[in-house]
């Protein structure tokens, strides 16, 4: 019901001439950039104002409204493992596996074994890199920043680390398969991805959930393994709290046994929600088994359908989603009214992920000014944050790289399960506001490596942080310093750490 | 102050710490920082398989539980290290050897938190927070000790390896986070203009970030400083590498490499540090966790010896320092499908120090038949992680029982756990 009234509203505002419609606000665009965007550029405030807030909200919601840049496009390019598919990448990595010899008796060379660990590493490497600079490009230059911000969200929140072996090559088809095209779809589809996904079955051992004395069970596939079962749980639907018990966790991971990875050969394998896998019933678990307190019978593969359906339906689902969502957008603390509000629209609307977000964005906590500037920046948004203030095109996205690797926070390097926080408590520590200043430091006087080698423009850095805002003691001191650290004072102030 | 308000006052935000910004610190240096006792504690993340860390070798339960990932008894090819006729160490720590015979290494089996989720995050969370089951106390018990400490005023009296400020030091006192290489670097605030200006700039800026940017600029002067300054006690060279030979080269988690050396020569550069925190991760062995060599074996390789870099590079200093290895929960008695082990309950914690009563493995040991196991399938807790950490505080550190209730509020120690076998 809520839906269809925002919608209207929506509708109604795209109706108006837009000379009828009152110049909006710029500190509440301000806000609202700082939020669904990773920060703003130079005149985007002036763009929301002339097309309006609620159009604009409505076309990130719809990303496929907003047409792709070309910039952006040519810089992808560059990475071509980016269009790599698993089964492909699988197929290559063991032909350089074997090529160099590794269980071989080592006739060419002197040492195989660290022969070929270095050129399985190099290959990692390669791949692994492409991956990490287009995620960052992308942050930086893509004009559908809401679902950017999405996809950096549910990547968190369904977590793989990059550092797990096959994980290296496989994080890019992960996020191009199972999160980026659901970010802003339904709940159910993006957990139906990231189950299937073989960068997920790997990373969290399900590849190898055996059902014990099961047809095919032998050698690494022998047994139970719970691990995925538990955080597909306590991390991915019903939260830590959400009521599950340890008995749960050995049905659920009964119940998966048997989902594994793809195969080389493609023709044995299935595919769902866009990506290949392979359900092996002769490692499955064909008894009853009761999750939660509902029967789900052994019928075999679609138990893991049926169980999926019981865990995004829950409750707790709605609502532990619903308390990251409003943390991520509104406070650390998030308001439990409007967490209540998000889980009741989460449940109504079966976990339509633009549908609770348009509730979100339109709640009155998330336009509360206790909240304006009330979020610490990750470093992740810190460094995407200067480089779209200072309206920069680097042409190399190693520095920013390795500045995110020592401020803790390594692209697609979240070596836990729960995935970077968002949190103030999570990032700031002395040490990294000094690496912060430093980095402001040099990205104002011109002297970021990989990026534009002039300093930026300082009236439009000085509009563009915190969209202008700045505390009238900000103002004093840049005002009475030398000119050329005024742009590095606006890119480590106080007002820019926050959004 | 009863608990109630003891939990108002720790979770009140730091708007209302006053820093003294302008005065500039006052150092002690000199004779009581020398005397101060130090401690470490080095935190295993990822729940480090106890049973094979101290291995029960002598009962068989133990082998059948475990029939490929189990450590054979001492003597035997791969086997363990005998302890004391029933508990054997893992062979890849047997750099820290020399210790066990000095009587400085001693460890409490069957030890851990009283609250027995097996979730990572938790677990970690509670440890850390030092009043498990109790999610809403936001600071850690590290830095409630800091805070009980007599002030020295140092902005390092407190320091964490890591660029990321770990759970259980955050609180209301200072600590000053160090990257986990410590070397001298020079940034854009060691320019006299950009200090200037930045100072300025947060004047006067009374919450978190304010007092972070106060923290930041005098630990990064006084650790550059320290580490710059003419070294006139070079640490003694590293332990017998022989022990790393033996892993056949299996790469060095890279974290792990020298932290031993540079943690102790910043101990014994800068007399005013008194509490270290490190952790290391890796240590969620599901899968192949092997048993003498393997996934587990690469990691306590490289720890023991850091660890024993770490009491060697100490030298004079290892006298008043305590070391306390832990991890979250333990691992499951038996291994699973996949040739590792899951989520468990009680484990071992490491304890080393030159005034510990050592050459022991202390806890109430119940064996591992199926009725002494938690659930049937972990080794139980028998002694709470806080009844070992309070023992250490009093003993090693001196610190009076009132001040242990601030740090571990709503817990009385049962005891003193190094009376028991």
């Amino acid at each position: 019901m809520r839906a269809c009234v925002l919608t209207m509203f929506f509708l109604f505002q795209m109706a108006l001439p837009s000379g009828a419609r009152p110049v909006e606000d710029s500190a509440r665009i301000a806000h609202l950039l700082n939020r669904i965007t990773f920060g703003m550029r130079p005149g985007d405030i002036q763009y929301v104002q002339s097309i309006g807030i609620n159009k604009f909200i409505g076309m990130q919601l719809n990303p496929a409204s907003i047409p792709e840049s070309p910039v952006l496009k040519s810089q992808l390019s560059n990475y071509p493992a980016l269009l790599r598919d698993p089964v492909d990448l699988f197929r290559e990595f063991k032909a350089i596996k074997n090529d160099t010899g590794q269980g071989n008796s080592g006739i060419h060379s002197a040492d195989p074994g660290k022969d070929s660990v270095q050129r399985i590493g190099e290959y990692f490497h390669g791949i692994g890199q492409q991956y990490v600079e287009a995620r960052l490009a992308r942050a930086i230059e893509s004009p559908r920043q809401l679902q950017e911000i999405m996809t950096d969200f549910w990547f968190n929140h369904f977590n793989v680390s990059i550092n797990k072996d096959l994980d290296h090559i496989w994080v890019g088809p992960y996020e191009r398969q199972a999160i980026r095209p659901y970010a802003l779809g339904r709940f159910r589809d993006l957990l139906g991805a990231t189950c299937h996904h073989p960068a997920m079955l790997f990373y969290l051992d399900n590849w190898q959930n055996t059902a014990p004395g099961s047809k095919a069970a032998r050698g690494r596939f022998t047994g139970l393994n719970e691990n995925y079962a538990r955080e597909l749980m306590e991390l991915h639907t019903l939260g830590v709290d959400g009521g599950y018990t340890q008995k749960d966790v050995i049905e659920l991971a009964r119940i998966l046994t048997g989902l594994g990875l793809p195969l080389p050969q493609a023709s044995r394998n299935q595919v769902a929600y866009g990506t290949a896998y392979c359900f092996n019933p002769n490692r499955h678990d064909f008894t009853d088994k009761v999750l939660l307190g509902q029967v789900i019978h052994g019928s075999g593969e679609k138990e893991i359908e049926e169980a999926l359906d019981l865990l995004s339906r829950a409750p707790a689902t709605a609502h532990h989603i619903s308390y990251q969502l409003a943390q991520y957008f509104v406070a650390d603390n998030p308001p439990k009214k409007l967490v209540d509000r998000l889980a009741s629209t989460f449940q109504k609307t079966d976990g339509d992920i633009k549908v609770v977000l348009s509730v979100l964005f339109a709640s009155p906590e998330f336009w509360d000014d206790q909240y304006d500037g009330a979020k610490y920046k990750s470093p992740l948004r810190y460094v995407v944050s200067s480089i779209r203030a200072a309206d920069l095109q680097p042409h190399d996205l190693q520095p920013l790289v390795a500045f995110l690797r020592m401020q803790g926070q390594p692209v697609y390097g979240c070596l836990t399960p729960d995935g970077y926080k968002n949190t103030q408590e999570a990032w700031l520590n002395p040490d990294s506001v000094m690496r912060r200043i430093n980095f402001a430091t040099a990205t104002g006087t011109g002297k970021l490596p990989g990026a534009n080698a002039n300093p930026p423009n300082y009236l439009s850095l000085a509009g563009t942080v915190n969209g202008g805002i700045l505390s009238p003691h900000t103002q004093e001191v840049i005002a009475k310093a030398p000119p050329q650290l005024k742009c590095p004072l606006l890119l480590g102030s106080p007002e820019f750490m926050h959004y | 102050m009863d608990r109630r308000e003891f939990l108002k006052v720790a979770t009140l935000s730091s708007l209302t710490y006053l820093f003294p910004w302008g005065r500039g610190w006052a150092f002690s240096n000199g004779k009581d920082d020398a005397d101060s006792q130090k401690l470490i504690v080095i935190f295993l993340r990822g729940a480090a398989d106890g049973l094979n860390v101290v291995a029960p070798y002598g009962d068989a339960i133990y082998h059948q539980l475990r029939p490929t990932i189990a450590l054979p008894g001492p003597g035997l090819q791969d086997g363990v290290i005998d302890l004391d006729g029933y508990f054997g160490l893992h062979p890849a720590l047997a750099a820290m050897m020399p210790f066990w015979r000095n009587k400085t290494l001693a460890f409490v089996h069957a030890s851990g938190s009283p609250d027995s989720t097996r979730s990572h995050f938790d677990a970690q969370d509670y440890m850390e927070s030092g009043v498990p089951g109790l999610k809403t106390l936001s600071s850690g018990w590290l830095n409630r000790l800091v805070s009980q400490l007599p002030s020295k005023r140092s902005p390092v009296q407190a320091i964490s390896l890591g660029p990321v400020l770990p759970r259980i030091f955050a609180g209301l006192a200072s600590v000053a986070t160090v990257p986990p290489n410590i070397t001298t670097q020079l940034m854009a605030i060691d320019r006299p203009a950009v200090a200037e200006s930045f100072k300025e700039l947060y004047q006067g800026l009374n919450n978190d970030l304010g007092k972070a940017f106060a923290e930041g600029i005098s630990a990064h002067h006084e650790i550059n400083e320290v580490l710059s300054s003419a070294d006139d006690n070079p640490p003694p060279g590293p332990m017998n590498r022989e022990e790393i030979m033996a892993n056949r080269g299996a790469p060095t988690p890279r974290k792990y490499n020298a932290f031993g050396q540079q943690l102790a020569g910043l101990f014994r550069k800068d007399p005013s540090i008194q509490i270290a925190f490190l952790d290391f991760g890796g240590w969620d062995t599901h899968v192949n966790q092997g048993a003498a060599t393997g996934q587990l074996a690469n990691h306590l390789t490289p720890l023991a010896q850091g660890l024993a870099d770490l009491v060697s590079g100490l030298g004079p200093l290892y006298k008043k320092t305590s070391i306390i290895v832990m991890s979250e929960f333990g691992r499951t008695a038996h291994e699973n499908g996949n040739g590792g082990t899951d989520h468990g309950h009680g484990n071992v914690m490491w304890l080393l120090g030159g005034q510990l009563s050592g050459g022991k493995v202390y806890g109430r040991w119940a064996g591992l038949s199926t009725n002494a196991l938690h659930e049937a399938r972990d080794l139980p807790t028998t002694t709470d992680f806080r009844a070992v950490l309070c023992q250490i505080l009093i003993d090693q550190l001196g610190v009076s029982k009132p001040a242990l209730a601030k740090i571990f509020p709503d817990f009385r120690p049962p005891g003193n756990p190094f009376l028991q076998t």
